[in-house]
């Protein structure tokens, strides 16, 4: 099993004090090399769900479990170091840092991974992804399909067992959504890389064999 | 890619903010590190040269005004002490070395201190373990009217070996009251640069001072001072000289030392007096050991041991005083030089911390903007503890590097200087002479950023992930 939720609930406190919750999932999970399409409205916790998944965001309770490891259990210090060597992270809006050339995107979620090398890698994903030619170009200086190319470059670096996309084609033109989609699921079938990917576009979901409805497993408010 | 080098980046990435605030930490280094060059400079040059000599005896009167006119050609002198008095001290069985020193007269090009003086006072060491010397092709003096020229006085004058010149009493300030002596001197040898105020010194041989017309005291006067000194010793009163002063012709002849002495024309006479063949010297005439007199005596003694023993002799004695010049020089500094440059300090200080609280604010003030870019390090999995390292080493980066430009600045600043300070008053400053303090001045600075870097590099620390990605 490569994640596996158990029980998991998260809710926010309002400024009133009052608890809104997000989450509550019973039990949901993904196994190794799955390629799982979650669907869901906007503001439906999807993004929540993603953060918990990687330990951005501390569940309330239940147990999230990556690789057979309980990240709920985890200190932080050890949650962030295992976010960045085992869990990709592809957002909506790309998220590259702009100081950074697209060589040194990819680099720097390897060293927070301790790999302070790996230059070689990262040339090689960039090459992977098309983009070989650009490597010392910063984002700026990038189209907006290239950036995000750059971006699955980047969650792949530390060859992670499972990749989060957050809305990944959202952003981008017809054209480079197919080219990214097709991107982020072939790196993943070639290393044998979990997928969970967030969407609200029926399109994108349309192409995987498994596909969720968020509202199907979290019953926030309802189970209680 | 480590930690310093993402910090590295993101001042990068500010250049212009990132410029402005180093430049700012950079400009009060500069200042301070040219306060303190500067202090070295003149702590080294005025207490150097007061090293080479153990004691200086002169007139009674201000004794730090005896060390700054004899050894760093500052004020005028106390006033002058009989030559016999000096020759009285040269038989001391306590001193090695008495260097009696004359002064009054001036070169009339230039304006450079002449000063009479025997040859061994180019013997003695100026500063611990460093003798004078002469450029190649010279000599010391040793004829009445040879002349030893410092290396400021040889370049600004542009003279050299052969070239003559005649003394003038006082300064030539155009008040009119400066005169012109008609006795020629020659220089024999130029010294190399010492780095102390002799370099704009001129020294000629006692001899030869005491043959300028004007140079002795009139009889009647040293007589009358050596009787009252005698009196006040409670000895007997010593006897004439039996030297008429008709025998001088000193009509215009001025009294005590040569300070106002103004003798007329009418007094010199045009025939050369002496062997120095084919220049002008004035059938003068040997003048007696009572009418002549010394400014001040360079005293090296045998031991350190005798040196406040023969200090408190020649105290007690109504002749003279002998102080110790490298005291002097040290509480001159620690009642003046020392609290200006500690006020001077504490104001340098206070700018440093001005431009680290500007550090502060630029990197506070950035750090808004920046939340996004800490949430993405957090979630590809940096720590809070090396969010929180990145901005402690962007605002360390910041104040070292400025600070390193304003330590390159300040030696930089000296060093444009330098020839300029050279020229006006003789003092050698070296660019890149280090000062103690500037160790210290980096980790100061470290500190400083980390201090200031703590509020920033917290908040990045508390930054919420979820919040500042969802932004």
């Amino acid at each position: 099993m490569s994640l596996e939720l158990k029980g998991v609930r998260k809710s926010y406190t309002e400024p009133d004090g009052t608890k809104l919750p997000i989450l509550d999932v019973e039990h949901f999970a993904l196994e190794k090399g799955e390629q799982v399409v979650l669907v869901g409205e906007s503001g439906g916790g999807k993004t929540t769900l993603l953060n918990v998944i990687s330990g951005i965001t501390q569940a309330d309770a239940g147990t999230i479990a990556v690789d057979g490891y309980d990240l709920t259990g985890m200190m932080e210090v050890k949650r962030d170091r295992f976010r960045a060597e085992r869990i990709g992270f592809v957002f909506q809006t790309f998220n590259l840092l702009d100081a950074f050339t697209a060589l040194e995107n990819v680099m720097l979620g390897m060293s927070f991974a301790g790999n302070t090398g790996g230059k070689k890698v990262a040339q090689e994903l960039l090459e992977r992804v098309g983009l070989g030619h650009r490597l010392n170009h910063r984002p700026g200086t990038l189209s907006v399909g290239e950036q995000q190319r750059v971006a699955v470059a980047r969650s792949l670096a530390n060859q992670p067992s499972l990749l989060l996309a957050d809305e990944p084609t959202a952003n981008v033109d017809v054209k480079n959504q197919e080219l990214v989609l097709k991107l982020i699921r072939d790196a993943c079938s070639e290393r044998n890389v979990s997928l969970l990917l967030v969407t609200h576009s029926l399109d994108v979901a349309g192409q995987f064999e498994r596909t969720e409805r968020l509202g199907d497993f979290n019953k926030p408010g309802g189970s209680k | 890619m480590n930690l310093v080098t993402i910090a590295w980046k993101s001042i990068r990435q500010r250049a212009l903010a990132s410029s402005l605030t180093a430049l700012s930490v950079a400009l009060g280094v500069t200042l301070m590190v040219t306060v303190l060059v500067m202090h070295g400079v003149i702590f080294k040059t005025f207490n150097q040269p007061a090293t080479g000599y153990d004691l200086i005896v002169g007139a009674k009167g201000s004794s730090l005004q005896l060390v700054l006119n004899t050894i760093f050609h500052l004020g005028k002198p106390v006033e002058n002490i009989p030559y016999l008095y000096y020759k009285d001290l040269k038989a001391n069985p306590r001193i090695e070395a008495a260097i009696p020193l004359a002064l009054g007269d001036t070169t009339q090009q230039g304006g450079f201190r002449i000063m009479g003086t025997i040859p061994e006072f180019f013997g003695v060491e100026y500063m611990p373990g460093k003798k004078y010397g002469v450029y190649k092709g010279g000599r010391y003096i040793s004829k009445p009217f040879d002349a030893v020229i410092g290396a400021s006085v040889a370049r600004e004058n542009n003279w050299d070996i052969g070239s003559t010149f005649k003394p003038v009493h006082g300064v030539d300030d155009g008040s009119g009251d400066a005169h012109v002596h008609d006795e020629e001197f020659t220089v024999v040898g130029v010294l190399g640069r010492t780095g102390t105020p002799n370099d704009k010194g001129v020294f000629v041989h006692l001899d030869g001072f005491y043959m300028i017309e004007g140079h002795e005291k009139p009889a009647d006067e040293a007589a009358a001072k050596a009787a009252a000194l005698a009196k006040m010793k409670g000895e007997a009163v010593p006897a004439a000289t039996g030297h008429d002063e008709s025998e001088h012709g000193d009509d215009g002849h001025g009294d005590d030392a040569h300070d106002d002495h103004g003798h007329g024309d009418d007094a010199h006479s045009d025939e050369p007096h002496d062997a120095h063949a084919g220049h002008h010297h004035h059938n003068h005439g040997p003048i007696p050991d009572e009418q002549k007199e010394v400014t001040a005596v360079l005293i090296r003694t045998k031991s350190p041991i005798v040196t406040p023993q023969l200090q408190g002799f020649i105290n007690d004695q109504p002749e003279a005083q002998a102080v110790s010049p490298i005291q002097q020089i040290s509480m001159l500094f620690s009642t003046f030089i020392d609290n200006v440059q500690l006020m001077l300090l504490v104001l340098i200080t206070m700018i440093i911390l001005v431009s680290g609280v500007g550090i502060f604010v630029s990197i506070y003030n950035s750090m808004s903007d920046r939340k996004r870019e800490i949430a993405i390090m957090r979630a590809l999995g940096a720590r809070r503890g090396s969010v929180f390292a990145i901005i402690l080493a962007e605002s360390i980066l910041l104040c070292v590097g400025g600070g390193i430009l304003g330590v390159l600045l300040g030696h930089g600043l000296v060093f444009a200087a330098a020839p300029y300070v050279e020229a006006k008053s003789g003092i050698v400053m070296n660019p890149w002479a280090f000062e103690w303090f500037e160790l210290i001045l980096i980790p100061a600075l470290v500190v400083l950023a980390s201090l200031v870097g703590m509020v920033p590099g917290m908040t990045a620390y508390r930054t919420d992930v979820a919040k500042a990605l969802s932004n």
